[in-house]
């Protein structure tokens, strides 16, 4: 049955105010279905307040062997970072 | 009065025990792991029903009853389930036609009895009408994708419809403890929701594709409701007392 069934990625959101945070997946028929599948599965012990899903081939992601090129040659900017301004005594949480 | 209020209460309990022990079958044999989730989860919700219903039934009682000794020490004539909780699961699609005809029911009973007078009564409705709802919009979504599905998911809906529907007619036929307490406007007249039953039930047939013009003539298998059941009962509660009655008050 399950290879006749899409795979789906569920999110979900923990709490009002936060993301929503992938939280695995499963198969279902249809995107109603994989919503309260992903309800049965994942929200059964009061993890969340709303509910995404997607169809996992609708995803799509960067290569693993393009690592190197693609997120490495940001290791030695660290000026990107906003660390080099002096803030005020006032301001917090920054 | 408080006779009836407790038998009252054991009907609604019984309703929910029963149908939960059944659906908790299939925990570990469903489908697909999704589904056994789901329908494990709902199981879990009916057996939480009852208990609130048997505590509430044993407050009444006053003496040494407990929840647990109307669960697991009654005997089948002392049930007042309906029949159409205890009959076998059969296959998915008779599990979930089963499932959708009492959570039907379900639904219209509690938004009734959440206005009971009966305070405990109406917290209780209000409480397991959340569960139910939920029961109910699951397993209509089935009853369409099944309906509405293959050639053989549609046959077998077809056959658990002939095979179900005679079980119906009990929801709605009022025992002697329902009618005594529906003048108190304690218990729910159950043939003021057979309307909404009916409309609800055509509406999600009809969107799955199946027949619904049902013989009126069929002949409704009733007797549940006053303590006359099938054989099906007596297997049910051998498994689910058994403990109980082979370790009398065992705890682990």
């Amino acid at each position: 049955m399950n290879q006749q069934e899409p795979l789906w990625e569920v999110f979900i959101r923990s709490k009002q105010g936060l993301d929503h945070k992938h939280a695995g997946s499963l198969h279902a028929a249809d995107a109603q279905m994989a919503i309260e599948n992903a309800r049965d599965v994942y929200t059964r012990r009061m993890e969340g307040v709303s509910i995404w899903v997607v169809e996992s081939k609708y995803i799509h992601s960067t290569n693993p062997d393009d690592a190197a090129s693609l997120y490495e040659p940001a290791n030695d900017k660290i000026y990107r970072h906003p660390t080099f301004y002096n803030l005020p005594e006032e301001l917090k949480h920054m | 009065m408080e006779n009836n209020l407790f038998n009252y209460c054991l009907h609604l309990a019984d309703n929910s025990l029963i149908m939960g022990h059944r659906l908790s079958e299939w925990t570990g044999h469903g489908p697909m792991l999704e589904q056994d989730i789901a329908i494990s989860n709902i199981a879990l919700d009916l057996i939480g029903q009852s208990r609130n219903f048997y505590q509430y039934a044993a407050a009444i009682k006053g003496d040494e009853t407990t929840e647990d000794t109307l669960a697991y020490l009654r005997d089948a004539r002392e049930f007042k389930n309906l029949l159409i909780t205890e009959i076998p699961n059969g296959d998915w699609a008779q599990t979930i036609l089963k499932l959708f005809f009492f959570s039907t029911y379900q639904f219209y009973l509690y938004q009734k009895l959440k206005v009971s007078s009966d305070a405990q009564l109406a917290a209780i409705a209000e409480k397991s009408l959340k569960e139910v709802t939920y029961h109910l919009r699951w397993s209509s979504e089935w009853v369409v994708r099944m309906g509405d599905g293959t050639e053989e998911s549609h046959h077998r809906m077809e056959m658990a419809l002939e095979d179900l529907w005679p079980y119906t007619g009990e929801m709605f036929d009022a025992t002697s403890y329902e009618n005594l307490l529906i003048k108190n406007r304690i218990s729910v007249d159950v043939s003021e929701i057979e309307n909404d039953w009916k409309t609800k039930i055509a509406a999600i047939l009809c969107e799955a594709t199946l027949s619904n013009a049902r013989d009126e003539n069929v002949w409704m298998q009733k007797g549940g409701k006053s303590g006359f059941h099938s054989e099906h009962l007596g297997y049910i509660l051998a498994e689910m007392q058994f403990l109980q009655r082979a370790y009398p008050d065992c705890e682990w």
